[in-house]
């Protein structure tokens, strides 16, 4: 399960269990889905670096720690628990989760972005990438379609299937978040998570210069979430945040999870590391390699 | 009608803005966090104490705006068209048009063009609806000239305008001296075989597919209805009646835009065979722009083999079929 750790620009074919594991084994393999990115990045010539890389712990912690229930071989299993990404932008850090989870092959992240390709610029449903539950790219749209899976599975199915859904936190200026947010808690959704991605980054700038949009935890708290913050890049407190949402769910709290994860845009790439310019470019070549130096020295 | 370099046409979107910001000083921008894309951070720049920052909330922008343009105020919010014309089309409905606000849209990435983003962020659709509008001006200019004259014409006129713009660099081929006035179309080149209407970036393959039937001594008229609302009747009706036959491109789904307008226009006054080319009713996909443009058969071919096809309608009253396989060899 040790995975080929190295700065090569070409994609390995290493997959990763899912299961409860150390903080340690899931911090190998964010970094191996920061790796992921950056080469895909790299290839596709266009695309957002800083959202995946640094949201890549959280997906390591949902997808590899025990959290998400699904079976890489069927991603259509009717009973499996349901991801969505509502910050459509950040498609490449899913991909390279459900690629190094086994859902499809490695080295097609290479085709990112191009002509026909299953990796759209935006999940596209369209393509039948398994594990892509919708089409999501205009922001704060795929936080409502998430709402509407957990209430089929929670109150038409009565099935305990859960359901995430990670937001950025610039999204959260969309008002139909919120919309969507009072839903939750007034169908007392205690089978839906949400997890923000709170790296106080978007395209202009820092949140509170574009548009205020704190205190999340005060606001995600009175729209009726139990609201947890957490370090977004250790993988301890991320389990943290998922057991608790897991405890919400098994003692029917009725009531739905928030994690606010701190984290820092690009993280884990020091050229990178807390810089908005970084949203929506992809590393050149020489910036890759660089990336991918580091990455492969990365604890 | 020669080829002057190339931009696109966000640019003159962009500097357009500045011009009017100069000219007057109740001109305000509003921003939807990608205000480098769609290059009202020029604007910004020059107007800091006239720029207010919204965030990504296009709804709340637009009704924003609305309130501005209520106290007097000439707004613009700019946005990518799949966010500032569709995610707030309620809003452009009641609270702009019905309002008759004096509120300006600037829609950008416009279109196929917009390359590996994807189907998510290509618009296709909002020619469609904002035509329906009531009070509404809508305009797809062609090259940055246009977008930058067409910017201060909207700016300048009173009532809710949009305008529509790409990402990707288009051919120039208008200069500041070029006349552009909001409603009436340009004939960008004469002829009387067939009429070839088109808007934004299909112009200049308009022009080019004309210069192609040239080389078969068909002369094609090829006309730029840059504004698709207040429509031109009289000149697309013109070029219906001379040329007896059309061909209308369109970086838009072939339902709705440009195409459906001539349709209209023609049906009631003037009759002649059309063939559509634009998207035919699909959504986009990631990839390069130019590749994206030849797969989803946006450029001069398709256009030249449809004025093959709708000369052939026109003459043997037929479905095209024999110009069609003409065009198999001529394309291939
Ligand atoms: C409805 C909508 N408006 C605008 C955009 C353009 N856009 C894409 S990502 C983004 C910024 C998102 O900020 P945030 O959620 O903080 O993500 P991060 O910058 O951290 O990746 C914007 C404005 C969009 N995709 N959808």
């Amino acid at each position: 399960m040790t995975a080929e750790v190295n700065a090569s620009l070409d994609f390995n074919t290493t997959t990763f269990p899912n299961k409860r594991q150390s903080a340690d084994d899931l911090k190998a393999v964010g970094n191996e889905i920061r790796r992921d990115i950056i080469r895909m990045l790299v290839r596709a010539g266009s695309g957002h670096s800083g959202g995946p890389l640094g949201s890549a712990d959280i997906f390591a912690t949902l997808y590899f720690g025990g959290y998400m229930r699904y079976n890489p071989a069927d991603m259509n299993d009717p009973s499996r628990d349901r991801f969505v990404l509502s910050a459509g932008h950040m498609a490449p850090v899913l991909y390279a989760a459900l690629a190094n989870a086994g859902c499809y092959p490695k080295d097609e992240q290479a085709t990112l972005r191009q002509y026909n390709t299953r990796l759209q610029g935006h999940p596209g449903r369209d393509m039948h990438l398994p594990g892509i539950e919708t089409s999501s790219g205009s922001l704060g749209q795929g936080f409502s379609i998430a709402v509407g899976m957990a209430m089929s599975d929670r109150l038409v199915d009565k099935s305990d299937k859960r359901v995430f859904s990670l937001t950025g936190d610039g999204e959260l200026q969309e008002g139909s978040i919120w919309e969507a947010a009072m839903s939750a808690a007034h169908f007392h959704l205690d089978n839906f998570c949400w997890i923000i991605d709170n790296n106080d980054c978007q395209i202009d700038g820092r949140l509170p210069d574009v548009m205020n949009v704190y205190p999340i935890d005060a606001k995600c708290e009175s729209f009726g979430f139990d609201t947890i913050t957490v370090n977004g890049h250790d993988p301890a407190d991320l389990m943290r945040g998922f057991d608790r949402f897991i405890e919400n769910q098994k003692n029917k709290t009725g009531k739905p999870t928030a994690i606010i994860a701190k984290t820092y845009m690009g993280h884990g790439v020091s050229f990178m590391n807390d810089k908005f310019e970084w949203h929506g470019k992809p590393p050149t070549k020489d910036q890759a390699i660089a990336a991918l130096e580091e990455l492969a020295q990365m604890p | 009608m020669e080829l002057l370099g190339s931009k696109p046409t966000r640019f003159g979107f962009g500097d357009g803005l500045v011009e009017l910001g100069e000219r007057h000083s109740n001109v305000v921008v509003l921003g939807g966090d990608i205000t480098g894309s769609v290059m009202t951070s020029l604007f910004k720049e020059k107007f800091p104490d006239r720029f207010f920052s919204i965030g990504i909330a296009e709804q709340n922008a637009t009704t924003i705006a609305v309130g501005l343009a209520l106290s007097g105020k000439i707004p613009f919010f700019a946005s990518y068209g799949a966010f500032c014309a569709l995610r707030n089309a309620d809003q452009l409905r009641i609270s702009v048009c019905y309002n008759e606000a004096n509120v300006k849209i600037g829609g950008g990435h416009a279109g196929i063009s917009v390359g590996p983003d994807g189907a998510t962020h290509q618009v296709l659709e909002e020619v469609a609806f904002l035509r329906t509008l009531p009070h509404m001006t809508m305009v797809v200019p062609a090259d940055y000239e246009e977008a930058k004259k067409a910017t201060i014409a909207m700016g300048e006129m009173v009532g809710p305008a949009y305008i529509r713009f790409g990402r990707s660099p288009v051919p120039m081929f208008t200069t500041p001296d070029t006349p552009f006035e909001l409603g009436k179309a340009n004939v960008v080149m004469d002829g009387s075989d067939v009429a070839i209407i088109a808007n934004g970036a299909m112009v200049w393959e308009s022009i080019l597919a004309a210069k192609e039937l040239a080389k078969k001594g068909i002369t094609a008229r090829v006309v730029n209805v840059h504004t698709v609302k207040p429509f031109d009747f009289a000149t697309v009706t013109a070029a219906a009646r001379e040329c007896g036959c059309i061909v209308t491109a369109e970086e838009h789904q072939v339902h709705g835009g440009l195409g459906g307008a001539v349709a209209e226009c023609t049906a009631k006054n003037a009759p002649v065979p059309i063939e559509f080319v634009g998207v035919k009713d699909s959504f986009g996909g990631s990839g390069d722009p130019e590749e994206l443009m030849v797969k989803f058969g946006l450029t001069w071919k398709e256009i030249y083999a449809s004025a093959l096809v709708a000369m052939e309608r026109r003459d043997k009253g037929s479905s095209g079929v024999r110009a069609l396989k003409e065009v198999a060899s001529y394309t291939a």
